[in-house]
């Protein structure tokens, strides 16, 4: 039987990551994401999980130790935020190219300087590049959920991919919510066993993995490493119908809240959609047409999706938790932009950067919005293209 | 200039738990600044992350408070820019021992005319209670629940062996000791490590059933003795106690920046 637990969201992945027992845990402590890993040391050392828990000098280390046990075959957890994402780049290129199928819990925090402890999308926005799939999440229930999906995603042999699960570090990470936990056998059951096309430890048909690769093949081996990607929306998918099915939760690429006749809306991923959808239940209930796009995968960026989404809308607004200096406005306005050039009809789009560093997004800021979107959608007038929410200038 | 012109009183109280040894430390080192006169101007005061990484909010002078485990990078950054300026740099066992412990022994490797003080206080403390490379063994941590395995660093000897030209350790029940150690680390033209003795009876002592201040600084007394009298004891009263006292101290080697100088001159630059 599945039961309620109230935890908050480093627990609730803690507990997944519990039940489904990885070989290899090998983590750094990093505020707001240390708990996830204090949690699993317990269990461990407890005895209720038989993973291989390390503790190495850094977070480069630890994703460094990812990478060879993965090689070896293994299933591999790792848990981190900001600073500790930001040291890890090196070698998240490398698990991406590798086609490791690692999978890391994130507790999205700013990024220094100045230093700052708080919940941003500045850590994992930096990693869009890295090659790992990224799955965001609204509450800890989608944690707990992102990560049992992870594993299937990232281990399919189509995929075989690394993939990060975030969170919202503290408002997320730090909160207790009511969170569904399935059962531990069914869990197992759903996940099953990495079998992996290759590993480092098999001694009868010895791989070398990783080495030097010029003008000869390296661009033919990073081609290839886009297969991945590529399948992946079709594995994401195939692996949400199934969660569906055997725990009852359904889980997309989006989520839209509202949209059905909608003539204006937010995209924001996130503990910021769960606000928005006060906002946008209260705007409702006062006759307004205005609805909600959720991310939930950010890579694969799901652009029909969004095209589907968006295109017949008056005005949309994409509300960014990081910035992008220098380009056109924050990462995910820039990819909903582009996705909409493949679109005949195209909404108004602003964009907005909040929350840096834990600022607070409350429902009336997100009720500003909307109320400047609907004069857009009247007037057709746009104004900025970038602004900040509750920023001081 | 008094000690408390060091200190940004407007930034207190501080943040540290109550009965934290870290407090002990930014005390001996403002005292040390005020003994050795130095002005605001010329002092760079660096810290990484952890606990000792607050203490460049608290210092009034120029500060940088940077990233885990490098503030001997940026440090020597610092050095070598402006080489007649006095760079400190306070870290933790965390900071300057794990993550940053390659810059450590590279930083003593040169011999920069960097001032090192070391809080090592047994444990990552900022983040609630974990391992640390100076974790005792047997020790109860977050990720050693059952106790750790993990040997851990002699800081003096490691220091020692990467080069260090000047190297003690004191404790926090000692803090006038302390004082006077720095003080004279500071003095030193080279690079110079201070480790101190440290309590996290929060997040360390609370594991090991030293659950308070008191506890935990009876346990660092008893832990603890200085070499002087160590001289004088058998090697069987001296096992598993940790000397404290000045263990190296080379004034004949050369400085990274002079040499850098030297080497400057002999390109040509430098005119």
């Amino acid at each position: 039987m599945s039961e309620i637990k109230i935890l908050n969201g480093n627990a609730a992945i803690a507990w997944a990551v519990k039940q489904i027992n990885p070989d290899v845990v090998a983590a750094y402590p990093i505020t707001p994401s240390t708990s996830i890993v204090e949690h699993i040391a317990k269990y461990v050392a407890d005895g209720v999980m038989t993973t291989e828990f390390v503790t190495p000098e850094s977070e480069h280390s630890a994703m460094s130790m990812c990478v060879g046990a993965s090689t070896g075959g293994a299933r591999v957890f790792t848990a981190t935020a900001s600073q500790g994402l930001a040291l890890m780049f090196e070698i998240l290129y490398i698990a991406a190219s590798l086609r490791l199928p690692i999978v890391a819990g994130i507790a999205n925090r700013s990024l220094s300087a100045p230093i700052n402890i708080h919940g941003d999308h500045s850590d994992v926005m930096a990693g869009r590049d890295t090659g790992w799939i990224q799955i965001h999440s609204e509450n800890s229930q989608e944690a707990y959920d992102n990560i049992i999906q992870a594993f299937r995603i990232g281990e399919h042999k189509d995929v075989s991919t690394p993939v990060m699960v975030t969170m919202d570090g503290f408002i997320l990470s730090h909160a207790l919510q009511d969170v569904v936990v399935e059962e531990d056998e069914k869990v197992k059951n759903f996940v099953g066993e990495r079998d992996p096309l290759y590993t480092a430890l098999d001694v009868d048909h010895p791989i070398t993995v990783g080495p030097i690769d010029f003008t000869d093949y390296y661009f033919e081996h990073k081609r290839s490493q886009m297969v991945g990607m590529e399948n992946a929306p079709r594995v994401i998918k195939e692996v949400g119908e199934e969660f569906k099915k055997e725990f009852g939760r359904e889980y997309g690429f989006i989520e839209l809240y509202k949209m059905e006749d909608a003539e204006i809306a937010i995209v924001v991923l996130g503990s910021t959609a769960g606000t928005t959808k006060i906002v946008v239940d209260e705007l409702r209930n006062k006759g307004k047409k205005v609805g909600l796009v959720k991310m939930r995968v950010y890579r694969p960026f799901p652009s029909r999706e969004i095209v589907d989404a968006l295109s017949n809308l008056k005005a949309v607004a994409i509300l960014d938790r990081a910035m992008s200096p220098g380009a056109l406005g924050g990462p995910l306005f820039t990819d909903v932009r582009s996705s909409l050039y493949e679109s005949d009809k195209k909404p108004i789009l602003v964009n907005y950067i909040y929350g840096l560093g834990g600022r607070d997004i409350a429902p009336k800021h997100i009720e500003e919005v909307y109320s400047r979107l609907e004069k857009i959608a009247a007037t057709g007038k746009r104004g900025e293209l970038l602004s900040y929410i509750n920023l001081r200038e | 200039m008094s000690y408390l012109d060091y200190v940004r009183q407007f930034k207190l109280p501080h943040y540290w738990c109550p009965g934290c040894g870290t407090g002990v430390v930014l005390q001996a080192v403002v005292r040390a600044f005020e003994a050795l006169g130095w002005k605001q101007e010329d002092l760079a005061f660096i810290t990484g992350i952890g606990c000792s990484g607050r203490m460049s909010t608290y210092v009034n002078a120029n500060t940088m408070h940077t990233t885990h485990g490098r503030p001997l990078a940026f440090a020597t950054g610092v050095k070598l820019a402006r080489p007649e300026k006095h760079v400190v740099v306070v870290s933790g066992d965390g900071d300057a021992l794990a993550i940053g412990g390659n810059h450590f022994i590279h930083a003593a490797r040169r011999n920069i005319d960097i001032k090192l003080v070391i809080i090592n206080n047994l444990v990552y403390g900022m983040t609630g209670g974990q391992v640390s490379p100076t974790t005792p063994q047997k020790f109860r941590t977050q990720t050693t629940p059952y106790g750790n395995i993990d040997p851990n660093f002699d800081v003096v000897k490691l220091a020692i062996a990467a080069g260090a030209t000047f190297v003690g350790r004191e404790a926090v029940t000692r803090p006038r000791n302390l004082e006077k150690l720095i003080e004279k680390s500071f003095q030193h033209k080279g690079f110079s490590v201070v480790e101190v003795i440290s309590n996290c009876h929060i997040n360390l002592g609370r594991k090991n059933k030293m659950k308070d201040q008191i506890t935990m600084l009876r346990w660092i007394s008893t832990k603890t003795i200085p070499k002087n009298l160590a001289e004088k004891k058998k090697p069987e009263e001296l096992e598993g106690k940790i000397l404290l006292g000045i263990f190296h101290e080379d004034k004949n080697r050369k400085e990274y920046t002079e040499l850098y100088r030297e080497i400057q001159e002999r390109a040509g630059g430098n005119k």
